[in-house]
């Protein structure tokens, strides 16, 4: 089964970033959706149906972990795997991820083989 | 680092040396992570007012909490260019949003890694998301009179800089991460600890 994806991050260069390690990943990659901020992820999930996120926390307008709650308080997406990719790499930053349900947490810097991995974990 | 050395005093913040070797540490991590090269630092300096006049590009960041600064990475715009092609694996022969947004994410991650480092010591800090400016004979300064310390690095795509500009946040006392309050402590240059009054 093909994996879709929503790509979050305000960097249009990781997102580029991203959608190559995904390609390159050993998953079967589906359609890969991409927004700059939680407010545009959101509206991006109404309109295209995803297996997987994969998001920033710090962004304009609405960020990671806003966006996160959102989606945990949403019928339609509270089970939608999620994993965070941020520069936040303090324990507390970690926690209230995991807490608000996050399926993974991976720091940047990253490898093609670190996002690979946590994938591989997940599918 | 004997400027360094002569430069920290009681009060005025984070021991220098520490923190140029975690600038050192994260920025050799983020370069070779994301682009595939170690870059060589060379001799940091401690500057009273803002960096000079600047070409080329310059992205900052805000920090906030228990220190307050501004961090933030300089390079010129041939030295953007390359390390654009280099992390998006295209040829970028001309300063573009794709270059300013590289340098941007650049300077995320290392100033990002430094406030993870200094969070420590001085409890939660937040990181405002980068600005950046691309230009010709420009200076940038922080508000107030302030300390900048200059950290030059050379790599293969050409000669950059981490500029940091960091003093505590106002007031004596500082939450730590467990939330219970506590002086913050100071390392002199001579090595021993001083409590700030």
């Amino acid at each position: 089964m093909a994996l879709d994806v929503l790509i979050v991050d305000d960097s249009a260069a990781i997102r580029k970033i991203l959608h190559r390690v995904l390609r390159q990943a050993d998953i079967p990659l589906g359609e890969v959706y991409e927004a700059s901020n939680g407010a545009e992820a959101l509206a991006s999930l109404e309109r295209n149906s995803v297996n997987l996120v994969l998001t920033d926390i710090n962004m304009p307008e609405m960020d990671g972990l806003e966006l996160l709650r959102r989606l945990r308080d949403s019928e339609a997406w509270k089970s939608l795997p999620v994993v965070v990719i941020t520069t936040e790499g303090g324990k507390a930053g970690v926690l209230e991820a995991a807490k608000l349900g996050a399926a993974g947490y991976v720091k940047k810097p990253f490898t093609a083989d670190q996002i690979k991995e946590k994938l591989a974990g997940l599918f | 680092m004997n400027d360094l050395s002569a430069k920290v005093k009681r009060g005025s913040g984070m021991d220098c040396h520490w923190v140029v070797e975690e600038i050192r540490r994260i920025t050799c991590d983020v370069f070779t992570t994301m682009l595939g090269m170690e870059p060589a630092m060379g001799e940091a300096k401690v500057e009273r007012g803002v960096p000079g006049p600047t070409d080329g590009v310059v992205a900052l960041v805000g920090l906030a909490g228990g220190c307050v600064g501004i961090g933030g990475l300089a390079c010129s715009g041939e030295t953007a260019c390359r390390l654009s092609s280099r992390m998006l694996l295209t040829e970028i022969e001309a300063v573009n949003e794709e270059v300013l947004d590289v340098v941007a994410e650049l300077t995320n991650m290392v100033i990002g890694g430094l406030k993870t480092a200094i969070e420590k010591q001085v409890g939660p800090m937040a990181l405002s998301i980068p600005s950046v400016v691309f230009g010709r004979n420009f200076t940038t300064r922080a508000k107030g009179s302030s300390e900048w310390m200059r950290i030059p690095f050379a790599c293969a795509d050409g000669d950059f800089e981490v500029h940091i500009c960091l003093r505590p946040a106002e007031g004596p006392v500082n939450r730590a991460a467990d939330g219970r309050s506590r002086r913050l402590q100071y390392v002199t240059a001579q090595g021993s600890h001083a409590e700030a009054p």
